[in-house]
């Protein structure tokens, strides 16, 4: 019924409509390019030195999070440095951390992660760095504009499990940590327990023999003895 | 003046906007694709890098990287030249190879786990001019994205033709099917966790044993032994 009377503006509609999607489309992928998060899982060998650079700019918020997955005693030195090498995080062996911080300054930001400590485990380390927040779903939506009720449950639930797979992800990092302790300890177990028992056959075997070449030794002396 | 009255548009206007939306998002994501996640690193000539996913099967992992070269006359990294690319192979849990291929300077690799574990993501350049490095550092920007991550909302909208609601619990549908498939994941692991430390505890008590029973037969063996040497030789 309506259709009618928004006829000879349809026109006009499709054309600012056209420039408003544009521009919507646009500023999601430009959103897209700003907030990022790279998470990686990567091998670091022994005496090396990893370090990853990203360009920041000033006033986001940045969180770092790593973990030790595998090696060793599981531990790492960490450094953060900003766009004209200040340290900003300084940590040595470190097993598990959480950085939050402002970009102060536009620019490259530089992390590392150095094993130099280590003369022959291999490290694997994984890391979590969010530059910004998470673009929305929609690039027209600002904090300002109201949602309806069921849009903003969305929201809260989109966040809720976010977290959850985040807290998923850290458990899986425990959990293979404690499963390679576990299988290191069951072929440790089993190593060991048969070069125990090879060991227990040498000595006793060898106890026997050198008793016995004492003895051989006195026979002579004590037989002259006796006649 | 558009969207929430689209029973109030002529067809052929939601139709056109429709196709100029769908056309305007796949050129914007070609321009995206190109603009990779401002993450990098550097990498040696002969240098490979290995990055490790760990993940469910059945899940989509989307690689997107771009290489540049370090220009001496310039003193800046300029996008690498034609001849230099990158060598990627993907490892799934059981050493086996899902993906090996050579990609140029900028490329997006995309593969499917279809068993759970760890997948190796390695990467390495063939430089086919060795002048081109003479020393110095390519910087590769990467982004890897797993899983819910790998789903383009734009595109799933336009080409189902969902509403914001719609698209949302889309979205959160995706999400919950990774959960569910890290969750079976997480099963599967604990089952191995469970097995290993059984065959420990079963390798503990079994090792035991043995060697209680070595250590008694031994020492038995030892008495009689001494005894019927000392008999011979008459000290006894």
């Amino acid at each position: 019924m309506t259709s009618i009377a928004t006829l000879p503006s349809a026109k006009m509609c499709s054309y600012h409509g056209t420039i408003r999607l544009f521009v919507q489309v646009l500023w999601a992928h430009l959103l897209c390019g700003w907030a990022s998060g790279s998470e990686l899982t990567f091998e670091l060998p022994d005496n090396a030195k990893q370090c990853f650079y990203e360009d920041i700019t000033v006033g986001t918020k940045c969180t770092l999070e790593f973990q030790v997955v595998t090696g060793g005693h599981y531990d790492v030195d960490c450094r953060l440095e900003d766009v004209d090498g200040t340290v900003l995080y300084k940590e040595m062996k470190k097993q598990y951390d959480s950085f939050t911080f402002t970009a102060a300054k536009n620019g490259t930001y530089k992390f590392c992660f150095s094993n130099e400590f280590s003369t022959f485990t291999h490290k694997t380390v994984y890391f979590d760095f969010q530059v910004g927040e998470d673009p929305p779903l929609f690039p027209n939506e600002n904090r300002v504009t109201a949602l309806t009720q069921m849009e903003s449950a969305c929201v809260s639930i989109h966040e809720a499990l976010k977290s959850v797979i985040d807290y998923q992800t850290h458990f899986r990092l425990r959990e293979g940590q404690g499963r390679s302790r576990a299988e290191d300890l069951n072929t440790r177990v089993a190593f060991w327990s048969i070069g125990e028992a090879f060991i227990l056959l040498v000595v006793s075997i060898s106890q026997v023999v050198l008793l016995r070449s004492f003895f051989s030794d006195r026979k002579t002396t004590m037989t002259r003895v006796g006649s | 003046c558009i969207v929430h009255t689209g029973r109030t548009l002529l067809r052929t206007t939601t139709t056109t906007i429709k196709m100029r939306s769908c056309v305007l998002s796949v050129l914007l994501l070609n321009v995206y694709y190109t603009c990779v996640s401002s993450l990098y690193f550097h990498i040696g000539e002969t240098e490979k890098k290995c990055f490790i996913e760990e993940i469910p099967d059945e899940t989509m992992i989307i690689g997107n990287y771009r290489t540049q070269l370090y220009d001496k006359q310039k003193e800046e990294y300029l996008p690498a030249t034609q001849g230099l690319g990158m060598f990627v192979e993907v490892k799934d849990p059981d050493e086996k190879v899902i993906l090996s291929r050579q990609y140029g300077s900028e490329g997006r690799f995309t593969f499917t786990s279809h068993t759970p574990g760890e997948h190796r993501i390695c990467l390495h350049s063939n430089s086919s001019k060795f002048a081109l490095f003479a020393g110095g550092m390519l910087r590769v920007h990467l982004d890897i994205q797993v899983g819910e991550h790998t789903n383009n909302y734009a595109e799933i909208a336009a080409k189902d033709k969902l509403t914001e609601l719609q698209l949302r619990v889309r979205q959160l549908v995706e999400q919950v099917d990774q959960i569910q498939k890290e969750q079976n994941y997480q099963r599967y692991r604990e089952e191995r966790f469970r097995q290993t430390s059984e065959s420990t505890n079963q390798r503990v008590l079994w090792w035991s044993i043995v060697q209680t029973l070595i250590l008694v037969a031994i020492g038995f063996w030892q008495m009689k032994h001494l005894k019927s040497f000392f008999e011979a030789k008459k000290l006894v």
